[in-house]
């Protein structure tokens, strides 16, 4: 099933192609984010890389930045995000909102 | 306890919704109790196979395979409703009229019946799949044992699908005169609010431009991330922060299902 999902989403992954956003390293350790004030030039689009060390899923999720992502545990994923305006968007780690929370600044 | 019932409520809400208007909208067509279940069941093991393949399905497509399987899921599910709503715009009528005397095409509507069925099966799947995860990630991490778990899981549960029912019983209170204008109504709605969502996911996964975000803001008047923000959100699509492309598909969809009632309405009489 793996492979035909592969080949059925193959025309839209070759657009996913993206050349030269910034690329910034976002780690998730103890259900919380290093750095939790993540800062980014407003008006471009950046590459958040999000690296879950938790043995435990964690979903990123944000209203403002409309962003809705699961990333299991001991993995890695890409999170595009922006071009935004100046300004802050919270973000929260849904699966642990106590301890998981962050903002993106975008100057 | 409590922030485990309250999690598992959002996540069993949004399909709670679309269930109970799935079980609204195909009243007076027999066997109907049993596609409904078959559509939850499978939803709820494909909860379970998703959640499992959950790394194997992010790793796909340069990373963004969550993002695409969630934008494809969603966009069979608006087919299935497209076409709900164009066989209900042909046989509405003759259901409200007399539930006992229907067409032989009705009293064998498996074929209507296994088109919604799908869409149950891709809501509970959509949500069921995010809630295993996150009492996995509960369960794993220690922090609380089962017990409390367990029970937490069951409110928000019992919760969730009592909002559901409660939709649908509302909806039957409706006379019959209406009845399926409204439904059909309100699954146009979740059709296109499912397109919008599906934009959404494109857009995240840097296949779509998102085009002039935010067209406006309403987070300050009800946020997403509320629970009024999140039933609206599984019956309409709702987003406060629409991004131009979501409204684009969301009136594509509504434009397009609209047009496709009224080319079969009209077929329906002409051939009449």
């Amino acid at each position: 099933m793996n492979r035909l999902l592969a080949t059925a989403l193959l025309p839209l992954s070759l657009a996913a192609f993206a050349a030269g956003e910034p690329e910034i390293n976002v780690v998730i350790e103890g259900h919380k984010f290093a750095p939790d004030r993540i800062e980014v030039p407003a008006g471009q689009k950046v590459k958040l890389l999000v690296e879950n060390k938790d043995s435990t899923p964690e979903e990123f999720e944000s209203a403002s930045l409309r962003i809705e992502k699961v990333i299991p545990g001991k993995s890695k994923s890409t999170i595009y995000v922006g071009p935004l305006k100046a300004g802050e968007y919270k973000f929260i780690g849904e699966f642990n909102e106590k301890t998981a929370n962050g903002v993106v600044v975008a100057k | 306890m409590f922030a485990t019932a309250l999690i598992v409520f959002r996540e069993v809400l949004e399909a709670a919704l679309i269930v109970g208007i799935v079980a609204a909208a195909t009243r007076g067509i027999p066997a109907r109790e049993r596609w409904i279940g078959a559509g939850i069941a499978a939803g709820l093991v494909g909860s379970l196979l998703v959640a499992g393949g959950a790394e194997a399905i992010s790793q796909l497509a340069q990373g963004m395979g969550q993002e695409l399987f969630n934008a494809s899921i969603l966009g069979i599910a608006v087919v299935m409703l497209a076409w709900h709503n164009i066989w209900m715009s042909i046989h509405g009528r003759e259901l409200a009229q007399n539930a006992r005397s229907v067409s032989d095409e009705i009293r064998s509507g498996a074929k209507e019946l296994s088109v919604l069925a799908v869409v149950v099966a891709v809501a509970v799947l959509r949500e069921g799949s995010e809630t295993v995860l996150f009492l996995y990630g509960v369960a794993v991490s220690g922090n609380s044992s089962a017990a409390p778990m367990a029970i937490g899981a069951a409110i928000g549960l019992a919760g969730g699908v009592a909002v559901g029912w409660f939709l649908f019983a509302g909806l039957l209170r409706i006379p019959l005169k209406w009845f399926f204008s409204a439904t059909s109504f309100l699954v146009l709605l979740l059709a296109a609010g499912m397109a919008a969502q599906a934009a959404r996911f494109l857009i995240q996964a840097d296949v779509l431009p998102a085009l002039a975000s935010p067209v406006w803001d309403t987070s300050a008047l009800v946020s997403n991330s509320s629970l009024a923000g999140k039933a609206l959100q599984g019956l309409v699509g709702y987003d406060a922060q629409p991004s131009g492309m979501q409204l684009a598909f969301f009136t594509t969809v509504i434009v397009a299902i609209a047009a496709g009632m009224a080319w079969a309405r009209r077929r329906a009489a002409s051939s009449a």
